[in-house]
């Protein structure tokens, strides 16, 4: 189990961005859009949530893709077809809540395009109209452009340097849409680099477009246990793993989980520069 | 008998000997074991385990063992050591007890068997989890236990649902009945509580992993990393994978946070995370393993349990220069193990008991940077029957502090109520049993015991609830009986 598939490395440049098609054939089974798994790369590894981009059921395999932004994204990204990785727990979180809403906003800044799919593709099955607003730095780094057209009735790109379509951010064109196309817009689900998820919630916010926004906070167990992964929600501490990771955007603190996510950057930058001078090991 | 005489009533005669006393438990010195994560009790020498046992005196009506959970034979045990007949000695215990090196270990001996051991009215009572230990570690030094003839295959399979304690002992109970049993368990590694929660240096993880290795070895088929309610449910397990009965052994997981000011600071952590971060992902040997660790100078536990004394002695050993146990009652008061207490108290740790934190104060960085707390004072026993707190108005005042661990206590992950409708909790979140001996839920064939019925307590009553639900698991299988809460739980 856990076997590595197919590799296919999206960006070559820093940080390396790498998708597997990994054997897991009770995960893709179980999988609904928005859910996530925990691996663990190797023996000694830690435990690190990455979302199921997705999925073939039939074929038992799940898709996961990540930026090597650490130790563990690092070693990960060293695996190759045949390679296994340790273990993989999941599905986990809840599902996105699909269901017809009428016309769906589907936001992916950076990596986040790829977890944002799954959700873009369930809320078309069920008989909502997608528009997806895909942002990158550039054009290059764009990902999952053509699963994205695939799974959406039409995908707008943002790139923060101009070189592929609209010069500036996601937010900039999803105000034009409010604002200006005036395109009455009754979900917004956006999945991206926290200070980005923030500034979506507040376009949406006085135009009271209800809005979905999948949060990233460091994780241990996954399964509720530890509260790691805790943010305020509406004034209450909620459990990202087990009541999220979605959650009402207007109503999350945002700015407290930013800083929760540094707690451990000294930590990081040891473990990345020993990292550098050894090899991992492969199971 | 004179012994007879005793377990009837006081003795007249003095005994003619002089009292031989109970045996210390060698340990390591309390300056050098504050810095190492080694196991601090040494274990008793044959010369004093033999010395303890001698000093049992065999009743006749033993009420030792009506003071341990899973009723041990515990003078049939005792006279093997006598003997020196050991291998007899772990023979008799596990009849009834599949993990005497834990047992031996962790139970609060002092409230149970030892607290009804007879010698104890008039002195110190017999050592007996100590001499529990001393054969269960005695098996381990002495190769492998050869494993049991198992009855032909029934063709009936169980799903365990969790791997503590609880789990494990229904897994290998039922294993020896002859069925198929598969453990599902939601992390990586099997022992529950044993792995992620109770620290090495009071239970070695080589002991919980050679117990799980040894069900293995009799044929239990262990899922790591089945998270059940999720990857599959309770529905699915019996309707579409086969399984004849499900045993829930999910524990008590869910930490409770005190809803004061800056809980959600950068150090500020669960005693789960903390310890879980320590003893399962192993952070003390950071970098070495991956899950980092902070090694804080100031280092508050709220709590006053065994999960409190766990934390503040993990925090003391990653090199805190003050790590305090801040507790809302006294001393008296406190739910931990005296043992734990004084362990913590001799390696360093300092308490500030009738003290309520109120709030912490943090940075603009978002790091914590002290605890401000309340004094208190004991007032009228409250419903516990312990004294109840009473803040003295004014007494505030700051710990300067860089972490805070909060070990108040724990309550029922939701995830397997969530996703089993049809299963009966309790208001507090509880799976519901119709008693403790058959440890049958409201769910036609699903049973269930350990932290999960009873909320957190301890592993020899997991692993007595386990035991019960085997037997229960067994006649269920033979006769297809069940029950029926309230007139209205078969489905
Ligand atoms: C539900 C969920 C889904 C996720 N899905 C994806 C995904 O599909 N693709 C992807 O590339 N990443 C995803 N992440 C983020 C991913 O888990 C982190 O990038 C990863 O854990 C970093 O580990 P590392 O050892 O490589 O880096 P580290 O050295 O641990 O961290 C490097 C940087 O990442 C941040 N970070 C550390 N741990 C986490 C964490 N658990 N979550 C978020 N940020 C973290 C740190 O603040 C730091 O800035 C997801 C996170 C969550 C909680
Ligand atoms: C730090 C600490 C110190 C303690 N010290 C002592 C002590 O000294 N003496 C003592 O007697 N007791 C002690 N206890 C209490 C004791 O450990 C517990 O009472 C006991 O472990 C309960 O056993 P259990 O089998 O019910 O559950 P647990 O040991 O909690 O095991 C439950 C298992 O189920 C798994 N699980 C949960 N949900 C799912 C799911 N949905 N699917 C699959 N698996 C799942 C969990 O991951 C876990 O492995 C301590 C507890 C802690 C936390
Ligand atoms: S299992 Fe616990 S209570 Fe029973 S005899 Fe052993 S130490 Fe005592
Ligand atoms: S341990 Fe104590 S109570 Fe039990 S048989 Fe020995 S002397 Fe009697
Ligand atoms: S990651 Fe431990 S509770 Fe969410």
């Amino acid at each position: 189990m856990y076997e590595i598939l197919k590799k296919k490395v999206w960006q070559e440049e820093k940080p390396r961005i790498t998708e597997f098609e990994v054997d897991a054939p009770e995960i893709a089974r179980a999988h609904r859009a928005g859910q996530f798994v925990i691996l663990i790369v190797d023996e000694n590894g830690e435990r690190i949530p990455l979302t199921i981009a997705d999925k073939d059921a039939e074929k038992g395999t799940i898709s996961i893709l990540f930026q090597e932004v650490g130790k563990s994204t690092m070693c990960l990204g060293k695996l190759d077809v045949g390679d296994r990785i340790h273990h993989i727990t999941g599905p986990l979180g809840k599902p996105t809540h699909v269901e017809k809403f009428g016309t769906v906003v589907c936001v992916g800044g950076g990596i986040g395009i790829a977890p944002v799919h799954p959700i873009a593709k369930a809320m078309k099955e069920a008989g909502n109209k997608v528009i997806s607003i895909l942002g990158a730095r550039s054009k290059d780094l764009l990902i999952y452009e053509e699963e994205m057209k695939a799974a959406s009735h039409e995908i707008r790109v943002t790139t923060d340097d101009g070189t592929y379509g609209r010069h500036g951010f996601v937010t900039d064109e999803l105000k034009a849409m409010i604002e200006e196309e005036k395109i009455p817009i009754d979900l917004v689900v956006v999945i991206g680099p926290p200070i980005m998820m923030k500034f979506v919630c507040k376009v949406t916010e006085p135009h009271k477009i209800k809005t979905f926004a999948s949060l990233n906070t460091i994780m241990v167990d996954g399964t509720g246990m530890c509260g790691a992964c805790r943010v305020t929600v509406g004034g209450k501490t909620r459990f990202v793993c087990v009541d999220g990771p979605e959650f009402d955007g207007h109503q999350v603190d945002f700015e407290e989980m930013m800083m929760r996510q540094q707690q451990y950057l000294t930590e990081e930058k040891i473990a990345v520069e020993r990292c550098e001078k050894q090899t991992c090991h492969k199971n | 008998m004179s012994d007879e005489k005793q377990t009837q009533g006081a003795p007249k005669a003095k005994p003619k000997k002089p009292k031989i006393p109970r045996q210390a438990m060698p340990e390591q010195d309390p300056h050098v074991r504050a810095k190492n994560f080694d196991s601090v009790t040494l274990g008793y020498a044959d010369e004093q385990a033999l010395t303890e046992a001698s000093r049992c005196i065999q009743c006749k009506k033993p009420l030792c063992v009506q003071g341990c959970p899973v009723s041990i034979d515990i003078p049939g045990f005792i006279k093997a050591i006598k003997e020196k007949d050991y291998a007899k000695a772990v023979q008799v215990i596990k009849e009834t007890n599949l993990l005497p090196a834990v047992c031996g270990r962790v139970c609060p001996q002092e409230e149970q068997c030892e607290q009804k051991c007879i010698l104890g009215k008039k002195q110190e009572p017999v050592a007996i989890g100590r001499l529990e230990r001393f054969v269960a570690d005695y098996e381990a030094a002495h190769g492998e236990a050869p494993l049991p003839e198992l009855p032909p295959k029934t063709g009936k399979k169980i799903a365990v649902v969790g791997a503590g304690p609880g789990g494990l002992t229904v897994a290998g109970d039922l294993i020896r009945k002859g069925h198929d049993v598969t453990v599902f368990e939601a992390l990586h590694k099997a022992g529950g509580v044993l792995i992620y929660g109770i620290p090495e240096f009071r239970l070695p993880k080589a002991i919980v992993e050679r117990e799980v290795d040894y069900l293995q070895k009799l044929g239990v088929v262990f899922k790591m990393n089945h998270v059940i309610g999720k990857i599959r449910t309770i529905y699915q397990l019996m309707k579409e994978d086969g399984f004849d009965a499900v045993f829930i052994g999910s524990g008590a997981g869910l930490p409770w946070f005190m809803d004061i000011p800056g809980e959600n600071l950068n150090g500020v952590f669960s005693a789960n995370e903390y310890l879980t971060r320590n003893n399962l992902m192993k952070a003390f040997d950071f970098p070495n393993y991956d899950t980092p660790i902070k090694r804080f100078k100031n280092v508050a536990v709220i709590g006053g349990g065994n999960v409190a004394m766990d934390s503040v002695r993990t925090a003391l050993r990653l090199g805190a220069d003050n790590a305090y146990i801040v507790y809302r009652r006294g001393r008296e008061e406190m739910p931990a193990r005296t043992e734990e207490i004084e362990h913590a108290e001799h390696e360093g740790v300092q308490f500030k008991n009738l003290t309520a934190p109120v709030r912490i104060l943090g940075n603009e960085d978002g790091w914590v940077t002290g605890l401000e707390c309340l004094k208190m004072e004991l007032g009228e026993p409250d419903a516990s029957g312990r004294r109840r707190p009473i803040p003295i108005e004014g007494s505030e005042f700051v710990l300067d502090m860089d972490a805070v661990i909060i070990a108040i206590g724990t309550s029922a992950n939701p995830l397997i109520g969530q996703t089993t409708p049809d299963l009966k909790l309790t208001r507090r979140g509880y799976i519901e049993v119709e008693n403790e001996t058959t440890c049958r839920t409201s769910k036609n064939g699903v049973f269930a015991g350990g932290d999960i019925v009873t909320g957190a307590a301890t592993v020899i009553l997991a692993m007595g609830a386990g035991r019960n639900a085997a037997n229960a698991i067994q006649e269920y299988l033979e006769t297809g009986e069940w029950w029926t809460p309230n007139g209205d739980g078969e489905k």
